[in-house]
């Protein structure tokens, strides 16, 4: 081992070693700085430029040529429209994803079928969503309309939030829902009572994540949901979206317009990041009924 | 419950039904390959040639999988293998931030930063004039998009390879990396193929950020400092127009069916795959 040769060998095994160490360090330090890059960025340029009447007023008259106005016909349409897909998508997603856990037998063909296609779901560009749910629009009769707008961020949101559920349900311990057939409980009671009890916590934080993506969605809504410059009135009437008027903000040519959709841009950011830390707070908290 | 189970599979056949009945107009006027290869893009005329999108689609997506998939992968393994676990543990949800945060964020995040970059600093540096607004800057902005999902299911993979293989290469006297090298690598060589399918895949399909910062001109880019037009920004910007112009949304709804079908065979066999790592671990 004392070879000259020897240790030049054990040398150059140490140094590439070194080499692709400091690689993996340059290349996480870059994949945490892009995150600290980009919120930093949009919240540097967008602070200066928020202000109250922003948030709490709706565009006027020349509002996209500078005039004054605020952006809160976008807010509350990103809110509803979030807010009504992710009711949406929960009355489709809870009942599959506790089928496939309690109802259906282990290793059952049903069930690898539908985890498989959640994940094809999920990977399916908004776009495409987007250009499915103006077809599905087309086919109801619907104009592009808050509800359209609903229908179509729920398609979206319903594999993201399945999966985020599944991955919770499926840790039940087999034993527990055992326990509670064999205190004669029917499956639908051991389904509610004691599975959506035990996985609260991660249901809500698998709701929660949908509800963030389906706020910050914009290709989906670009046909369906249109865009106003009123608050929205009813189901049928188009709604404005936050992420759609970063956009159009962006795209005119007047620097104090878009300085507007670099405010609206940190209040989409700041949105995201609550959301975001309440998924991962409310799965801390609501551990309660958890039997551990 | 049954009936709402077979909703998930039977949704995917239905988007991809739908797409194909709208876009089905434009293709009983001309061949499927011909509307595929035809460079020429003029609505009023009649005339759906998608080549010069494609060719956007696929100079953006490469650029991206080229930033991404070095700076991913280093990550995933220092994540897997190397990370102390109070560190793994910080990171993961910043790099799930990065999944979250919205499209349209990217997107001005791209026209500040990226773009600029571009045009001021890069394309000087290679004798280039441009506005920035490039396939480039494309790409950058969406490799950073991808660089969680290739992390996230990368870091599954790795984590599936049982730990007494990497035990049995260290005590042979191999060093860290070797391990890495021949025994993580080796082992979980599908799966990585997955997880870059699968970012590839995501960077197919994105839309609005990368529409806000690659210039949409409808010509094949020569370079990394021409404009793109890629599939997806395609459809975004037309949807208004689409109603004026006879076979206009057919031709559209044809661009979403084969974005579509490209981004379901990727992902059809990404995911066959990573079923099989699953269940060799299991």
């Amino acid at each position: 081992m004392n070879r000259p040769a020897d240790r030049e060998r054990i040398g150059r095994r140490r140094l590439e070693e070194k080499i692709f160490k400091a690689l993996m360090g340059l290349s996480v330090a870059a994949v945490i700085g892009c995150l600290a890059l980009i919120v930093g960025t949009i919240v540097w340029k967008g602070l200066p430029a928020l202000n109250l009447s922003m948030i709490t007023r709706t565009p006027k008259g020349g509002y996209y040529l500078g005039r004054e106005g605020g952006i809160l016909n976008a807010i509350a349409g990103s809110l509803y429209l979030a807010s009504g897909a992710t009711v949406l998508a929960v009355f489709f997603s809870l009942p599959v994803v506790l089928y496939i856990n309690v109802y259906a037998r282990k290793k059952s063909r049903l069930a690898s079928l539908t985890r498989f296609s959640f994940d094809v779901l999920w990977g399916i560009p908004s776009i495409v969503y987007g250009a499915f749910g103006f077809i599905l629009m087309m086919m109801l009769g619907l104009r592009a309309s808050l509800l359209a707008g609903i229908i179509t961020v729920a398609l979206l949101e319903f594999p993201i939030m399945s999966r985020a559920a599944d991955e919770v349900v499926r840790l039940v311990p087999p034993e527990l829902i055992e326990a509670s057939h064999s205190l004669g409980a029917t499956r639908l009671e051991t389904a509610l009572k004691v599975v959506v009890r035990q996985c609260l916590p991660g249901l809500l934080t698998a709701v929660l994540i949908a509800f963030g993506r389906g706020i910050g969605d914009a290709a989906s809504v670009l046909f369906t949901a249109g865009f106003t410059d009123r608050l929205p009135g009813s189901l049928l009437q188009p709604a404005a979206t936050l992420p759609l008027a970063i956009f159009f903000q962006l795209g005119t040519p007047y620097p104090e317009v878009q300085q507007r959709a670099y405010a609206s841009a940190a209040v989409l950011t700041v949105l995201i990041l609550v959301i975001s830390l309440l998924a991962r707070g409310l799965g801390k908290r609501y551990t309660r009924h958890v039997i551990k | 419950m049954a009936v709402l189970t077979g909703v998930p599979s039977f949704l995917v056949l239905l988007v991809f039904a739908g797409l194909f009945l709208k876009a089905r107009p434009i293709l009983a006027g001309k061949p499927f390959f011909s509307l595929l290869f035809s460079s020429t893009w003029a609505p009023s005329r009649g005339q759906f040639g998608l080549f010069p999108f494609i060719m956007g689609t696929l100079w953006v997506t490469l650029a991206a999988l080229l930033l991404a998939v070095p700076v991913s992968l280093l990550s995933a393994i220092y994540l897997s293998e190397y990370a102390p676990h109070r560190f793994r543990e910080l990171a993961k949800p910043a790099i799930d931030l990065l999944a979250g945060l919205p499209s349209v964020i990217y997107g001005v995040w791209g026209v500040l930063l990226v773009v600029p970059l571009v045009g001021r600093v890069i394309a000087p540096a290679f004798g280039v004039q441009s506005s920035g607004y490039t396939v480039l800057a494309g790409g950058i902005v969406l490799a950073i998009m991808i660089f969680p999902t290739i992390i996230s299911v990368s870091l599954e993979v790795f984590s599936s390879i049982p730990y007494g293989m990497r035990e049995a290469s260290l005590s042979l006297g191999a060093t860290k990396w070797e391990t890495v090298k021949h025994v993580v690598l080796k082992k979980g060589a599908q799966g990585v193929m997955a997880a870059v399918v699968l970012g590839l895949s995501r960077a197919l399909g994105e839309t609005m950020a990368v529409l806000m910062v690659v210039g949409n001109i409808p010509h094949a880019p020569k370079s990394l400092f021409d404009g793109g037009y890629p599939l997806p920004a395609l459809i975004a910007n037309n949807y208004g127009e689409m109603m004026s112009v006879p076979l206009y949304d057919s031709a559209l709804m044809l661009a979403a069916a084969v974005l579509l079908l490209v981004v379901l065979v990727f992902n059809v066999l990404a995911r066959v795959i990573l079923v099989r790592v699953e269940r060799r671990s299991a």
